[in-house]
């Protein structure tokens, strides 16, 4: 028999991945521990979302929305209202766009504190993911106390939002921002100053300026490679055009760009801070008023039965830019086409210059640094010399532990 | 990379791509609205370009600047496809991003269009996306495969379609693609 030449191997991991627990596939060219080829297969909680709201009016759309994910529960739905708003020359009033701003904010706080304890989890920090989940907690009692849910908050309306925040709940809110604030700089110590925690992050997983350009990546992710790129500041949307805030790249604490995952968690980590400043001018700066343009449902689906027009609705959710597109035919209730386009869709092409060249010990950490939002399996089945076997999540969470250990030494 | 010179006005980009591409510039709309206390306008524009100079346009929307682009939407308008690049400029500088909106329409008896991804490889995806869900034929695609619907779903047939091609019939009939 001829001997094979071949000296690379394959190894798929997915559906389920090990980073976040969502179905993304990635099939890895793998030469010894070196990566040098990814192929990403998606697809697999493919739920027709779209099509599914092609047939329901605009109302209804607005919880299924909300529905797309259960993170950015207030990013999906705030711009699919705007694309109506948009669409259908609707106005919103002032006090209410300060409240979506509020929402927006506090959704940005709760996301990336999820995702901060799930990268210390990534590289076998478990202290801290309990340390940031617990000041998560206090976010989303927040959360819970202004609009009644934890997770799908149901507070976006066409035309504005659904709950007011009075003088009397002022306290509560001023309690817990105060609560953040004072345990932000413990967090802030741990990631940013913490010698494993730069060990295992810094010249990783690198994704250069003209790579993210290129591949047309959003958020902390390219924000993180130097490109200033962030909905709030680029366009007047919302109230953010009257705030006083600037963008986050990692040159801000560091002096430089490396684009590597150190730099994602330097950006995640700022934008904690920006956000409980930005909620506290908001509520410093909210005027009185109307909270909704039209509080009849009713009459408010008469008017945009009849609206005609397209429009778009952005909004930087705590991964990048979110965009709906909602075209209104004025003869039917339902919208005549409604495309989604969350922000991991442009992140996925930016996985593959991130991971080449990498180690597989360093798959769950780099493909983490993305803070990916789909949905993932248990499992990693290895093809070695025509032998299969099964790498489980935990199998590669325990190789991710063990390099961590190991450059401790 | 090229990074921006100067800003362009809204009704300067409309007339940078008239004058190049006279007629073949179908419709064109500045949407502007104003937001916040200081009344800040965000500016959206809409062109609708003729097919035959489609690549030629986003080769001269390039030499403004690189560009985002956000996502390629569609819309099946009976006898033809639209198509809507949906591209951002001058990002990065406080409230000075334009989103410049691209149509183009495509006959459906033969909804070829060319790639631009050679020119912008972030759109490999949206390109991929467009010809599973309305069956557009992307000319000179790097990667031809489905991206979100998986293999074993029947072949001609497009999700967002609104005609026969589209997937009501099986939608009114699951039990009997369950059985195949």
């Amino acid at each position: 028999m001829k001997a094979t030449t071949k000296t690379t191997y394959q190894i798929p991991v997915g559906p389920i991945h090990p980073a976040l627990k969502e179905p993304v596939m990635f099939e890895f060219e793998i030469s010894g521990e070196k990566i040098v080829d990814v192929d990403v297969q998606l697809g697999h909680v493919h739920r027709s979302v779209e099509w599914a709201g092609m047939r329901r009016n605009p109302i209804q759309i607005l919880y299924l929305a909300e529905r797309i994910c259960g993170i950015c529960s207030f990013c999906h739905p705030i711009a699919f209202a705007r694309a109506i708003e948009n669409a259908a020359d609707i106005e919103v009033p002032e006090r209410a766009q300060y409240l979506r701003v509020i929402q927006g904010e506090l959704e940005r706080i709760c996301s990336h504190m999820l995702w901060a304890g799930v990268a210390a989890h990534e590289i076998g920090f478990d202290s801290v993911l309990f340390l940031t989940w617990q000041m998560r907690e206090k976010a989303l009692d927040l959360t819970e106390f202004l609009t009644g849910n934890r997770v799908t908050k149901a507070i976006t309306m066409i035309g504005g939002v659904r709950r007011d925040i009075t003088k009397d709940m002022l306290p509560t809110i001023n309690e817990a921002l105060t609560y953040l604030k004072d345990n932000f700089e413990k967090l802030r110590h741990i990631f940013l100053d913490d010698k494993t925690v730069k060990m295992r992050s810094q010249g990783c997983g690198v994704l250069t300026y003209d790579d993210a350009m290129k591949l047309c990546a959003v958020g902390p992710t390219t924000r993180a490679s130097g490109v200033k790129k962030d909905v709030r500041l680029d366009q007047a949307y919302l109230t953010y055009p009257d705030l006083d805030f600037d963008y986050v790249t990692p040159d801000v604490l560091t002096g430089e760009v490396n684009g590597d995952v150190y730099d994602r968690i330097i950006v995640r980590l700022l934008e904690v801070k920006q956000s409980i400043d930005l909620i506290e001018q908001c509520i410093d700066k909210m005027p009185a008023g109307e909270i909704i343009s039209e509080p009849k449902i009713p009459k408010l689906l008469a008017t945009l039965k009849k609206a005609r027009g397209e429009g778009i609705g952005v909004h930087e959710a705590p991964r990048g830019e979110v965009i709906h597109y909602v075209k209104l035919d004025g003869e039917h209730e339902n919208p005549y086409t409604w495309k989604v386009r969350a922000p991991t869709y442009n992140n996925i092409l930016a996985w593959i210059p991130m991971l080449l060249g990498e180690q597989i010990a360093d798959i769950p950490i780099v493909a983490a640094s993305t803070d990916p939002c789909m949905s993932c399996t248990n499992r990693v089945a290895v093809v070695h010399n025509n032998k299969r076997y099964i790498l489980d999540a935990e199998k590669l969470h325990q190789l991710s532990i063990e390099k961590t250990r190991r450059i401790m030494i | 990379m090229t990074k921006n010179k100067e800003i362009m006005a809204p009704e300067e980009i409309v007339k940078y791509f008239k004058d190049e591409f006279k007629t073949k510039i179908k419709d064109s709309r500045i949407e502007k609205r104003t937001t916040g206390i200081n009344k800040t306008p965000f500016v959206n524009i809409w062109l609708k370009v003729d097919k035959s100079i489609f690549k030629r346009s986003i080769k001269h929307l390039m030499n403004i600047q690189f560009p985002h682009l956000a996502v390629v939407s569609g819309n099946d308008l009976d006898k033809i496809i639209e198509l809507i690049y949906h591209f951002s400029l001058y990002f990065g500088k406080r409230n000075a991003e334009i989103y410049l909106n691209i149509a183009v329409e495509l006959p459906k008896s033969n909804p070829t269009i060319e790639t631009i991804s050679d020119l912008i490889p972030g759109a490999v995806i949206t390109e991929r996306e467009k010809q599973e869900m309305l069956g557009v034929i992307i000319k000179g695609i790097p990667d031809n495969r489905r991206v979100f619907i998986s293999d074993d779903f029947p072949k001609g047939v497009y999700p967002w379609r609104k005609d026969e091609t589209g997937p009501e019939k099986m939608v009114r009939n699951l039990h009997e693609v369950m059985k195949k």
